[in-house]
């Protein structure tokens, strides 16, 4: 017996098997009949969807099986243009799987790689180019050729610069001062001690002098949550305790972690869930991160209460609110 | 009875005899845990306190004490008011079945006398949130359904998903869906916080605004669904796995098709 | 005159000018392997095609102004709320045109469309090594392809400016500042100063309908034309070598069944468009940073990005007083970094390990490359975990699990389980090879029992078509690499520790069940 290995050979293209349409010409009449239909079908669904558009009225609502009350413009309008392009596709592939020719036919590859003739040739070309623009001896051009090219290219980066002004002190500070009114979200109403119970939680910005305009950025860093506890259930050190005021607490609301607003006071357990990851701050300790990507606990506001009892920031925050950025303790 | 066994074999008779035991069973376990409709009480205030005492000690005073004092396993009811028992047990959270992770809503075990009953002792114990009646709830009249969108999204559409569906809290908990909830016990929830849910007072959410949130939860609960069936009113994540399943299925079906040989 | 004579001398007037009637002669014929398979590329280009109709349609109404207005349309729910022109545009188009809200929908399910067939034909490509050279280039413009729809598929549901996009975006700004040094200089560049500014959609507008749409044109242009210059790829199979093409030409059967699919994808998108609502915006409301809606997540070709970040472990550090947060560089950039380099430059891996550097024409059937296809495998399972991360409040509410331990699963799931899935599938390559060889030498199992007339029972086998045999044993099973640490005057050769790394990996990649031969059948027949 041989010792040398023989692989199983190629037996070829397998035979071609004639479809019915192929031999069977009522069978292409009806193949074509099929088609023809399909067609038809995108038409109407043209038809329908033609007749949706102008006589369907927009706020007519129709009941369909198992997806409930649909609006009849919507609905009219959209099977139609589906059925309208869905049937022209299944027309055209059905007829050319039914009447034309199926039989597989065999085209071949060239190498890619070019004849070593052609090759030569290129290379020569090329080397010649080069040796005529000099490039190669006049070492002074193409320096100089560089420094121009690379400084022309550093221009349309430099008109970029006013995209927008550099970071500045904004970046750390919120709206938020010494003697800043808290007030309700959205309603902009002051807030008494005796207006939240414990147990409450209450949704607060800073007061300003044209609440109806309140930027959208300076939203973004100001945005405060208030939540009373009873006194004895805080696990505080005295500083923070201090800034609390009969059991209500305030911390920003923009998470330390990407900034979603982490408004999710779970009464029982004193936790505050962001939905955004998941972050968990337990709210007796200051915040403090106990589940969840945030590396931050939550800022804490200083409150306490005017003369009047209403309640105010005794401090800014003593830190920057919101996600981390490079330079945010320098 | 010789008829029906020549079908013993056939293919459906398993089948069918599943269908059939699980609807005895279904059956048999609805009409036994049916609830006997209870002797409606005289409007007399003491008397209906004391049927609430009396059915408090019977259903309720395993878990949250003689006194409605409390336990380890259960707050104390002085001083929750009407209004969170009304919430409590018109919604079937209580009594508490499952004491996992948290009060479910299901049937409730007492109908609407017994409510009110139990109601009225526990008021009894403590001053405490009144449950709103009929004049406080006309959300229809007095509430406005665009400040009400603004309110939700401001308090509620954090726990409770933009469009009330419900949402995840730590540990298994949630906040349940808002479709389908009776208005006086969407009020009684944000007036009493039960459970997770935070304290609503009515000087953060004034009862006006109280019912401008239940009309726009009305609103959104009746607002057919714009675009097609709804997928669950969730977001991308149903969305998402629509087009792969629907969308790329049926494509690649047609795909198959178009490169099979035709007959 | 005849349709026939005009036609001549339209076409006639045509090559007298461009000379077109040679090259169109050539291309008419072209050849297309069919196999349904193939059809996914064209999937993804057609949604394509779907998205700049749509999208145009709907740049005819929108508003990408981030200027505040007071919103007077018809939607009684959204009565008198202040919001930005751009969501009350789009509420204009969902409301008040005719025909806009069907064209929002389609302009979203095609986007959500177009990705998957991007990742279905992916996986395609990858798992029957479609990849290999000549088409390494065609690979690295599909990864980019595969990128840059995923930022542009993000941009585009941003533009309405509503709650749930608008939380997406606030998260793509700590992306950005949370870069070290640069971060919060290019966060300042992109919104215009502090977030969210006035100035983000409308520059991401021009992002979303001029530059990146322009990008895709020529990126698919270029992988467009590699294919057709260098030939589609084709499975093996009776009659197909590495030097052939066998299949239908151009004109007319590929044109009307590939034609004719551009209708299908377009049919089905709409028929999704008509029937399952898609980024309902008015409920969602106007994006406000106070607010968030529970269970906020990204589009799904971005959930595994917001996995990966859910469960990213809370690491930050201090530096002089500046932060690092490792906690969002790892899961946002880092770790996305790595896989996208690694799977763009995989071709090259993988020619580095078997030293192969032929041209390949012909796909492997994926049983028939065990590595790759556990290593397809891995990766896959990989993202599959952090999707599932990604959506892991509503998995919670919806299976009454918790998103404490769902998150702490796939934390320790996608250290564990790509590895474990990797052996599996390589595995169960091997197995099927070994049913393969089963099939060739001693053909297929009919399930008739007959008893000999020693009383010994025997089950009945057919043998295979020499087509089948040939189908099943056409592939190549190279040797693994020779890479001795010494050379023929035992001197130590250069780069020994990266060599014997290469060495081990060509074994792995090349471990397999030696295929059935002619020879072996000989030799059964002799038994």
């Amino acid at each position: 017996m041989s010792s040398e290995i023989e692989a199983i050979k190629d037996p070829g293209l397998p035979a071609h098997v004639h479809r019915k349409a192929d031999h069977d010409p009522k069978a292409a009449d009806r193949a074509e009949r099929q088609v023809a239909t399909m067609f038809g079908i995108s038409a109407l669904g043209t038809l329908l969807l033609i007749f949706s558009y102008i006589f369907i009225p927009d706020d007519l609502f129709i009941f369909v099986p198992i997806m409930g009350d649909q609006n009849a413009h919507q609905l009219g309008l959209g099977l139609g243009m589906a059925i309208s392009l869905f049937f022209i596709g299944i027309g055209a592939i059905h007829w050319a799987k039914t009447l034309m020719p199926d039989q597989e036919v065999i085209a071949h590859r060239h190498e890619f790689r070019s004849p070593d003739e052609d090759r030569n040739e290129f290379v020569k070309t090329v080397k010649l180019g080069v040796g005529e623009a000099g490039l190669g001896r006049r070492s002074l051009i193409k320096k100089s050729l560089g420094t121009a090219l690379g400084l022309s290219a550093l221009s349309p980066l430099l008109l970029l610069r006013d995209l927008g002004p550099l970071p500045g002190p904004e970046q750390k500070t919120t709206t938020w001062k010494a003697g800043t009114y808290l007030v309700l979200d959205p309603s902009n109403r002051r807030i008494k001690v005796s207006d939240l119970e414990v147990g409450s939680v209450a949704q607060v910005l800073p007061e300003i002098k044209d609440p109806e305009h309140r930027l959208l950025s300076d939203i973004a860093k100001d945005a405060v949550l208030l939540i009373r506890l009873r006194p004895a259930e805080f696990n505080l050190t005295p500083d923070r305790f201090a800034m609390t005021h009969e059991g209500i607490i305030a911390f920003s609301k923009i998470c330390s972690h990407m900034g979603c607003a982490v408004a999710l006071y779970e009464q029982t357990t004193k936790h505050l869930l962001c939905p955004c990851h998941q972050s968990t701050f337990d709210v007796t300790r200051a915040a403090k991160v106990i589940f969840g990507p945030s590396a931050r606990p939550l800022p804490q506001l200083d409150i306490t209460v005017d003369s009047e009892g209403y309640l105010i920031a005794r401090n800014p925050f003593s830190e920057p609110v919101g996600p981390s950025f490079w330079g945010r303790n320098t | 009875m010789k008829r029906l066994s020549r079908y013993r074999r056939h293919k459906t008779a398993a089948p069918l005899l599943l269908v059939f035991a699980l609807l005895g069973i279904g059956g048999t376990f609805s009409i036994a845990s049916a609830t006997t409709a209870s002797e409606t009480s005289t409007v007399d205030r003491s008397t209906l306190i004391e049927e609430g005492r009396q059915i408090f000690l019977q259903g309720c005073s395993s878990c949250h004490g003689i006194n409605a004092e409390g336990a380890a396993i259960a707050p104390s009811l002085i001083g929750v008011g009407e209004a969170s028992v009304d919430f409590q047990v018109g919604t079937g959270r209580m009594p508490m079945a499952d004491m996992s992770t948290q009060a479910m809503r299901k049937e409730p075990v007492y109908d609407e006398a017994e409510t009110t009953a139990l109601a009225a002792y526990v008021a009894s114990l403590a001053p405490g949130p009144k449950t709103p009646n009929e004049s406080q709830l006309n959300y229809e009249r007095d509430g406005s359904t665009a400040e009400g969108g603004e309110l939700f999204r401001n308090n509620c559409a954090m726990c409770h998903n933009f469009a009330g569906q419900g949402g995840a809290l730590t540990q298994g908990k949630y906040a349940p869906t808002l479709m389908g909830i009776e208005p006086k016990h969407i009020y009684e929830a944000m007036v009493t916080g039960p459970q997770s849910m935070p304290v609503f007072s009515d000087k953060i959410i004034t009862p006006e605004e109280k019912l401008s949130i239940i009309k726009w939860i009305k609103a959104a609960e009746s607002e057919p669904n714009l675009g097609g069936a709804s997928l669950g009113r969730v977001g991308p994540v149903t969305e998402g796995l629509l087009a792969w399943t629907l969308g790329l299925g049926l494509l690649i079906g047609v795909a198959v098709w178009l490169a099979m040989k035709a007959r | 005159m005849t349709t026939e004579a005009r036609l001549g001398q339209v076409a006639n007037y045509v090559d007298e000018r461009t000379g077109a009637a040679a090259w169109m002669k050539k291309n008419l014929q072209k050849v297309f392997p069919d196999h349904w398979s193939f059809l996914l590329g064209e999937v993804a280009l057609y949604s394509f095609v779907i998205l700049l109709l749509s999208g145009t349609f709907l740049t005819f109404w929108f508003d990408p102004s981030m200027r505040e207005i007071v919103y007077e349309g018809s939607y009684q729910p959204l009565q008198g709320v202040k919001m930005s022109a751009a969501y009350a545009s789009t509420l204009d188009i969902s409301f008040e045109v005719r025909g806009g809200l069907l064209m929002r929908q389609i302009h979203h399910w095609a986007a959500l469309i177009f990705m998957a067939a991007i990742v279905a034909h992916l996986m395609r490509v990858f798992f029957t090594g479609a990849f290999r050279k000549p088409r390494e280039g065609n690979w690295i413009i599909g990864v980019g392809l595969l990128t840059l729809g995923i930022v542009e598929g993000f941009l585009g549901y941003s533009l309405p400016d509503d709650l749930l996009s608008g939380t997406g975006i606030r998260i793509a700004e700590a992306i950005i500042q949370a870069l070290p040094v640069v971060g919060s200089y290019l966060s300042y560049f992109a919104f215009g100063g502090v977030f969210p500014g006035e100035l983000f959609i409308p520059r991401i507008y021009i992002v979303h309908v001029l530059l990146l749409p322009g990008a895709f044109l020529a990126l698919i242009t270029a992988h467009l034309m590699m294919v057709w210059y260098q030939k589609h790829t084709q499975f093996p199979g009776p009659g197909r070598t590495e030097k052939n093409v066998v299949g239908y030409p151009l004109f007319p059967v590929y044109m009307a069944k590939a034609g004719g699919f551009f209708f299908i994808v377009f049919g089905v998108i709409a028929f999704l468009a008509a029937v399952a609502s898609i980024n309902p915006i008015w409920l969602y409301g106007p994006y406000t940073p106070g607010q968030v809606t529970a269970g906020s997540q990204p589009d799904w070709y971005m959930g595994w990005l917001d996995g990966l970040v859910r469960m990213a472990p809370p690491w930050e550090t201090y530096l002089f007083g500046y932060t690092i947060s490792w906690n969002i560089l790892l899961p946002g950039l880092i770790v996305p970094g790595i896989l996208f380099t690694g799977m763009a430059l995989y071709p090259f891996i993988e020619s580095w390990i078997t030293g192969d550097k032929r041209e390949h024409h012909l796909l492997d059937r994926p049983r028939n490359a065990p590595n790759r296809t556990a290593l397809g495998a891995m990766s896959l399972t990989f993202m599959v975990v952090a999707l599932i991360n990604g959506g892991n409040d509503l998995i919670a509410t919806n299976f009454d699990l918790s998103i404490n331990q769902i998150m702490w699963g796939t934390r320790i799931g996608i250290f564990i389980l790509p590895p474990i899935a990797f052996v599996l599938t390589k595995r169960l390559c091997l197995s099927l090879q070994r049913a393969d060889r089963e099939l060739v030498l001693h053909g297929r199992e009919t399930g008739r029992l007959l008893r000999l007339p020693h009383g010994e029972f025997v089950e009945v086998h057919e043998p295979i078509s020499p087509e089948k045999a040939y189908l099943l044993t056409s592939h190549e099973q190279l040797p693994p690499l020779e890479l001795p640490a010494v050379d023929a005057r035992g001197v130590k050769r250069a780069g020994a520790l990266k060599n014997k790394l290469r060495a081990r990996m060509s074994d792995a990649h090349a471990q397999a069940i030696p295929k059935a031969t002619a020879t072996d059948l000989k030799e059964i027949e002799h038994h």
